[in-house]
């Protein structure tokens, strides 16, 4: 038995699973409580407007019709919401602080945002009011396009800013001009990667009700970030924060945009159920999620590369602008993301970077999957492909002879990340990956026989292959309670809070393996600020990492405990004895044990005292805050197929290979990067927010907006390489946006390959058939007037 | 409320028990089904016909509870994911079983859908491909798997079920 007791690294199936598949687990849409009442939101119709009269008596009248609350009515608890993360200690940055309002009051700001809402006996009767409620606008110019959005005429998102731009950060190190002097070659591109939806098949939502009894708010909300909402909440609300118990309970996918914090609707619903006395609904609908929930991706970067006669990088320039939509709450993570992850695995000794981040009347961007990552990463894996191209490298070639080697770890970037620390990679070893992707895709034989064949036919198959790093695992901290039951169960509480990820069992795995008991005893809590009331939250790929080192930490320490009072309880040493099979018995006389549920029960005794310096029961609470992220790596390869006469495009093969550090659930991890590259699938060829020039959102329903369905994606073969991190005890890194990252890069690369069109140079994401078809349309003519 | 909507009597069958109800011609199935029931099994995503995670069955059939108004269902037989594993103590139904041991599932949210839409395929098609499978589900969104997982837990739930009848008839399985 004893191989079978490693339960780290093991295919786990996962304990929250259950629960799920036999419809009992509680999502925020399905808490009743007595004497509920339901809200529905008045939006704006217009991008930008200045906001007149409201008029709501008609709405009023209504049967069953509670109230309509407008800014006005909010007194001083109208407030603009908080800046999440302040901007980065960059010298020469420049940024202007816009957030939210709960309700708009003289002007909208973007189609959707809210300008009313109506209380009622059912959501039904809600929405009839809002039908009746009468608001005057006056529309205004609309800011929609990034590059006109900075013309000295544009109209202006916040009238009392000089001009639409957000902010500016520079960062640079080395000489990029000394460095273009000096090049063999410089390419000059202009690259556009447009908006996209994380579209959650849950839509956001939040019940709230005062209990008069107790003095205290129950909050169900889907957030991300249980505790960060809470704190903010009971702030805002004059509340202590015990006095509000929020509940995130099971969330039907995250992706990011559930922990911008504080929704409009995060803020009223509470605020509306101390009023009222009365608990209070409100689930989104989906037009509304298309509306009124955060968005990511729209950026433009001009950006030019210098290499050497080898190909080697000499120095990269970029200049970019950032949709941050009509606000910035969420500061400046997506573009910093950007522009840290542009680096990549390669050294690039001299990088000039400038970002602007622009308000337009569009939804707020705040981090979705890849948070401006894949952005980075399409930059600089394009730019080496036209190096490549140039200089008549193949893909693998120009990747190999750029990449950081392993005896160049840590690698300080000097440039500031996300988390306001330099950019320091903590390891790494980036050549096997390429390898085995190369192997796993059938490079060899794709190019000598599968292709040519194919063509010889008249069909345009397509190959490539891009690597990337991700950052992961970003602090501040996490904390772990972990406990024996005398049950003998093991309980393990912390405060991330998880949509889907697997923590109920990731984290268990890890108990598990301390306390030598089966992954299926360790109950997971989580997302309760009542049982556990310290941390973050889940972003970033972190909770695996920082949860789960903190996990790893409280885990050890009951170990100790356990074996320091059977040691005690068994007249022997600690070394003389071992856990195993949920119980600590004498190594030399098996016979002589002791179950852990019955150690818990003698470590909280009737009678007598626990002995001084040591605490009752077996419990430990650890808090894990990670110096810096850790760095995650990776390389994508593909096999697609264009249709030369519809140019719909088909994925035959997909293939990930992915180094996260150490791998604690590998069917978990497995699972993360299908559905990450299924999300980049969608973000390449499929899903587009396609806004007029009004800033009206012309596809705002699942019909028009399409998400990759079973027959888009293909089968994604995983392979893994394990670098462990030095950062953590348990060696690990995120995992949750590798899949999502690179695909764009990777279908731009494999689409040129398909094509083999002299010309034609795929420098924008999402593309759908037409585009497609566009860009070759003008390759050709390119050529043919050339020629 | 002063003016109450009028209301019409439905008697119907969901996951075999009866009901006698009175509802408002415009309630939707899902509404009724989650608020009125107190069935929260099933989801609901878009409520315009996507999503497919309110997908039920009606007299066998899978169909989306949002595109049904719930006064349609009069004399109907219904059974929702509540209805696959009625005893939260039993095993769940091979089919779920085979979901979470190949980790078709994430967030869950899309999960009931999923078991409703597989149920009657794989009544019918007990022994699909790969293909098959991805057909059937095609009109379910899940923004979490990539669908793989779901696939693999497809065609799992097949290869052990023919196992299982073959050894039923006192053969080997194939190997
Ligand atoms: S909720 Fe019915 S199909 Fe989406
Ligand atoms: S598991 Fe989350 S949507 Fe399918």
């Amino acid at each position: 038995m004893s191989e079978d007791r490693r339960v780290l690294g093991r295919r786990t199936p996962r304990n929250e699973d259950p629960r799920l598949l036999t419809g009992r687990a509680l999502f925020v849409d399905d808490v009743q409580r007595p004497g509920m009442v339901h809200v529905a939101f008045v939006r704006s119709p217009h991008a930008h407007a200045r906001l007149g009269a409201i008029d709501a008596s008609a709405a009023l009248q209504m049967p069953g019709v509670l109230g309509v609350y407008t800014a006005d009515d909010l007194g001083d608890y109208w407030q603009p919401g908080p800046l999440l993360v302040p901007p980065p200690p960059v010298s020469g940055m420049e940024f202007h602080e816009r957030t939210q309002v709960p309700l708009a009051r003289d002007k909208v700001r973007h189609v959707g945002e809210p300008v009313a809402l109506v209380v009622a006996e059912s959501r039904y009767l809600a929405e009839d009011a809002v039908e009746q409620i009468f608001v005057d606008y006056e529309p205004l110019p609309a800011v929609v396009d990034l590059v006109a959005a900075l013309e000295p005429d544009a109209a202006r998102v916040h009238d009392d800013l000089d001009s639409n731009l957000a902010a500016f950060v520079p960062q640079s190190r080395g000489d990029y001009a000394a460095a273009r002097a000096e090049a063999h070659l410089v390419l000059a591109r202009t690259f556009d990667y447009d908006r996209g939806a994380s579209a959650a098949i849950e839509n956001r939502g939040v019940v709230a009700e005062w209990d008069p009894r107790e003095d205290r708010l129950t909050i169900w909300d889907t957030t991300q970030a249980p505790i960060p909402v809470r704190n903010g909440l009971a702030a805002m609300l004059g509340l202590s924060e015990h006095q509000v118990h929020l509940i995130a309970p099971f969330i039907g996918g995250g992706f990011g945009p559930k922990i911008m914090m504080f929704y409009p609707e995060e803020v009223l619903i509470p605020w509306l159920a101390l009023q009222l006395g009365v608990p209070v609904k409100w689930i989104e609908d989906r037009s509304e999620n298309f509306y009124a929930t955060t968005q990511e991706r729209g950026q433009i970067h001009e950006a030019e590369i210098a290499v050497d006669t080898e190909g080697r990088i000499l120095g990269v320039r970029d200049r970019f602008l950032h949709d941050t939509g009509a606000y910035d709450p969420y500061g400046l993570t997506v573009p910093l993301n950007s522009q840290c992850t542009l680096l990549g695995p390669y050294r690039i000794p001299a990088y000039d970077s400038e970002m602007r981040a622009v308000f337009t009347n569009k939804t707020i961007v705040t981090p979705y999957r890849g948070a401006g990552r894949q952005h980075g990463v399409f930059v600089i894996e394009r730019l080496l492909d036209l190096v490549a191209r140039e200089l008549d490298l193949d893909p693998f070639e120009v990747r190999r002879r750029n990449f950081l080697q392993p005896e160049d770890f840590p690698v300080d970037q000097t440039i500031i990340y996300q988390d306001f620390q330099p950019l320091v990679y903590d390891s790494g070893n980036y050549e096997p990956l390429l390898d085995q992707a190369r192997q796993r895709i059938g490079w060899d034989q794709f190019l000598e026989s599968e292709q040519p064949n194919a063509r010889a036919e008249g069909r345009l198959l397509g190959i490539g292959v891009v690597a990337y790093v991700e950052g992961t695992g970003i602090g501040p901290f996490e904390g772990a309670r972990v406990q024996i039951q005398t049950s003998g169960r093991v309980t393990v509480v912390t405060g991330v809070g998880t949509q889907g990820q697997g923590h109920y069992t990731v984290l268990a795995q890890i108990a598990a393996e301390q306390l030598a008991v089966p992954v299926t005893s360790v109950d997971v809590i989580t997302g309760d600020t009542d049982q556990f009331h310290w941390g973050t939250g889940t972003f970033a790929s972190r909770g695996a990492v920082v949860a789960g080192n903190a996990v790893h930490a409280a885990a050890v320490e009951v170990r100790a405990k356990t074996l320091a009072i059977a040691a005690r309880l068994l007249e022997v040493t600690e070394d003389e004895l071992e856990l195993v099979d949920s119980e600590v018995r004498v190594v030399s006389d098996p016979t002589r044990s002791m179950a852990l549920g019955t150690l818990a029960a003698e470590a909280n005794p009737m009678r007598g005292a626990v002995t001084p310096g040591t605490e009752p029961g077996l419990e430990a609470t650890r808090y894990f805050g990670p110096h810096r992220g850790a760095t995650a790596s990776g390389a994508h390869a593909m096999v697609l197929e264009v249709d030369p006469e519809t140019y719909d495009v088909t994925i035959h093969r997909y293939v990930v290979v992915h180094d996260c550090g150490r791998i604690l659930n590998p069917l978990i991890v497995d699972g993360q990067v299908h559905g990450g590259v299924a999300q980049g699938i969608g973000n390449c060829f499929y899903e587009e927010l396609v806004y007029d020039e009004n800033g009206q959102l012309m596809n705002a329903s699942l019909m028009d907006f399409l998400l990759p369905t079973s027959l888009d994606v293909p089968r994604v073969e995983v392979g893994h390489e394990e670098t462990v991190s030095p950062l953590n005890e348990l060696g690990t890194k995120g995992a949750g946006e590798a899949g999502a990252i690179p695909t764009g890069a990777l279908f731009a690369q494999a689409l040129e390959n398909a094509l083999d069109l002299p010309g034609l140079e795929i420098l924008q994401i999402p593309l759908n058939p037409s585009k497609l078809w566009h860009l070759v349309q003008r390759a050709r003519a390119a050529h043919t007037s050339a020629g | 409320m002063n003016e109450p909507n009028p209301t019409r009597e439905i008697e119907f069958e969901v996951n075999g028990t009866t009901f006698r109800r009175a509802v408002e011609p415009r309630r939707l199935l899902s509404d009724f089904l989650r608020h009125d029931l107190g069935l929260t099994g099933t989801h609901v995503g878009c409520e315009h016909g996507v999503c497919g995670a309110c997908t039920i069955l009606l007299d066998g059939q899978a169909i989306r509870s949002c595109l049904l108004f719930a006064v349609q269902i009069d004399g109907a037989h219904l059974t929702t994911v509540e209805g696959m594993t009625p005893e939260p103590a039993a095993p769940m139904h091979p089919l779920q079983q085979a979901f979470q041991r190949h980790h078709g599932l994430q967030c869950g949210f899309c999960t009931p859908g999923f078991l409703m839409t597989l149920l009657p395929f794989l009544e019918e098609n007990p022994d699909p491909t790969e293909d098959e499978v991805r057909h059937a589900i095609s009109g379910n969104l899940c923004r979490c798997t990539g669908y793989q997982h779901i696939v693999d837990a497809v065609l799992g739930w097949a290869r052990e079920r023919a196992a299982a009848a073959a050894e039923g008839e006192g053969r080997e399985p194939t190997p």
